[in-house]
């Protein structure tokens, strides 16, 4: 698998599109601190672009990958190799590319800023290791999605329509709903809720780092006594490892029974 | 050295192979037959295990290939269609073959073979197909496994090349190795085959030599002793 994890991600390396994303993340850190002056106030921003543009280019990349490597999948699978370990390589190759441009991406402009002498260092871990999740999360999926779809702008579809769900959708639906049982008490659902989606999740846990949850009004209160807490912190990491793990199961799985 | 048993596949309601009973002797070379969409890229994946078969058993050196990946170490494959990775050079594709599956030093030989030495350093997107399928030749025979899969090996040879391909085919049986081969020019497999194995409508229909074949039906040459089979 690691060989696999090698080539995958060397031939990424090799493309221009993980120098465009590189570039871009590097961009924005560069504009967001320039803008704000102000390290905190930068991370609050990023998280905004981050929540929602992470899961995209994870799943777009995803889809894009697994259909373009089409025929480096058939070589391999010809040769002694588990499939297991060759689909695994590939996702990992993808996603862990994505990862190291985001982080390095982001990390440069901060550090270069004076991160390690300021106190929102904390924040901004956080911030890239849900980023992380997200791109392990998302490209999960949009494996899943290409693996199960032979014709390529059926995968694409469904990989933009998982996208806009999970980050668009979800919360409308979510918002009506509490809307809809408002006469009934809701913390417990609201904090199901959230944590079973992936991007909600991700900014609770950040906007309650923050200390910005004051904003959020009573809400905020219920969700502050809940993730502020050791418990409530690692129950939402234990749930982003949750979403990580089942697609991943589930690439295992399909890859072992596709013909090819 | 293969031995395929009651194999039966189909691909959503299209039923393709429907009880393949085949048993491939050690040493020599074998042509699989049969019409366009008869099977025999089917057949031949099954074997690799790229395709999963419904339901029957494939045992290669007498070793159960379901759920097995090590057993692809006796297999040399050629695929159809030579897809490569676009963006990878010739030399690097060799190298990492080879770090895949083991060190060799035979792919030397193959590209002066070949000669491919101007297009190592090209990326393979960039090639023509016929040297595209020089490399997946060097590719195929630069391991020493002891059965070799060939699928449509001669699809954009130049003559030169050809002749190349039939002598290292023959040098390979001469080693004692199986060779499994399908080609729609008959005839490269009426010279290069000891038997032929004929698939129509997802089954065995004929397997033996060649000669045999004639008897069968009646025609005094190959390539009418095969069209009599289809009409």
């Amino acid at each position: 698998m690691l060989k696999i994890l090698k080539y995958s991600f060397f031939d990424l390396m090799r493309s221009r599109w993980s120098y465009v994303y590189f570039a871009f993340y590097l961009l924005l850190g560069i504009v967001l601190l320039f803008l704000n002056n102000d390290l905190s106030k930068a991370v609050i921003t990023l998280m905004n672009v981050i929540i929602v543009l992470v899961p995209l280019i994870g799943t777009i990349f995803g889809v894009m990958y697994y259909y373009n490597s089409k025929e480096f999948t058939e070589l391999l699978l010809a040769q002694p190799l588990k499939r297991s370990s060759i689909f695994l390589g590939q996702y990992l190759g993808v996603a862990v590319s994505l990862s190291m441009s985001l982080i390095l991406g982001l990390g440069i402009p901060f550090v270069v800023y004076g991160l390690f002498k300021s106190n929102a260092i904390w924040d901004f871990s956080l911030l890239l290791i849900t980023g992380t999740f997200l791109t392990l999360i998302f490209t999960a999926l949009a494996f899943n999605i290409a693996l199960t779809n032979e014709n390529k702008i059926k995968g694409f579809g469904y990989a933009i329509l998982l996208w806009l769900f999970l980050a668009i959708i979800y919360d409308g639906l979510f918002l009506m709903s509490l809307i809809l049982f408002e006469d009934y008490p809701l913390d417990k659902l609201s904090l199901i809720g959230t944590m079973l989606n992936p991007i909600d999740l991700s900014r609770t846990l950040i906007l309650l780092k923050l200390d910005i949850s004051a904003l959020l009004g009573y809400t905020g209160a219920v969700f502050k006594k809940f993730f502020g807490t050791n418990f409530g912190l690692i129950v939402s990491f234990i749930m982003l490892t949750t979403w990580v793990v089942l697609p991943v199961l589930r690439i295992i799985f399909k890859s072992k029974k596709k013909d090819f | 050295m293969v031995s395929i048993e009651n194999l039966h596949k189909k691909f959503n309601k299209n039923i393709v192979l429907s009880g393949v009973d085949l048993n491939i002797s050690e040493g020599g070379i074998f042509a699989i037959l049969g019409p366009n969409g008869s099977g025999k890229t089917t057949l031949i994946k099954s074997i690799l295990g790229m395709v999963i078969p419904n339901k029957g058993t494939i045992k290669v050196q007498g070793e159960h290939i379901k759920n097995s990946s090590s057993y692809r170490h006796k297999i040399d494959y050629l695929p159809q269609i030579a897809n490569f990775p676009n963006n990878l050079k010739v030399k690097e594709l060799i190298k990492m073959i080879k770090d895949l599956r083991g060190d060799t030093n035979e792919d030397q030989r193959l590209i002066e073979l070949f000669t491919l030495q101007p297009f190592l350093d090209k990326k393979l997107g960039n090639l023509s197909g016929g040297t595209k399928q020089k490399v997946n030749l060097v590719l195929t025979f630069m391991f020493d496994s002891p059965l070799i899969i060939l699928d449509e090996p001669t699809t954009g040879l130049d003559p030169i090349s050809l002749i190349r391909l039939k002598d290292l085919i023959q040098a390979e049986k001469a080693k004692g190795k199986t060779i499994l081969i399908t080609s729609h020019i008959m005839s490269f497999v009426e010279e290069v085959s000891d038997e032929i194995v004929f698939l129509l409508e997802g089954q065995i229909y004929f397997k033996g030599s060649i000669s045999e074949l004639k008897n069968k039906t009646n025609q005094p040459d190959f390539e009418h002793a095969i069209a009599s089979i289809l009409t």
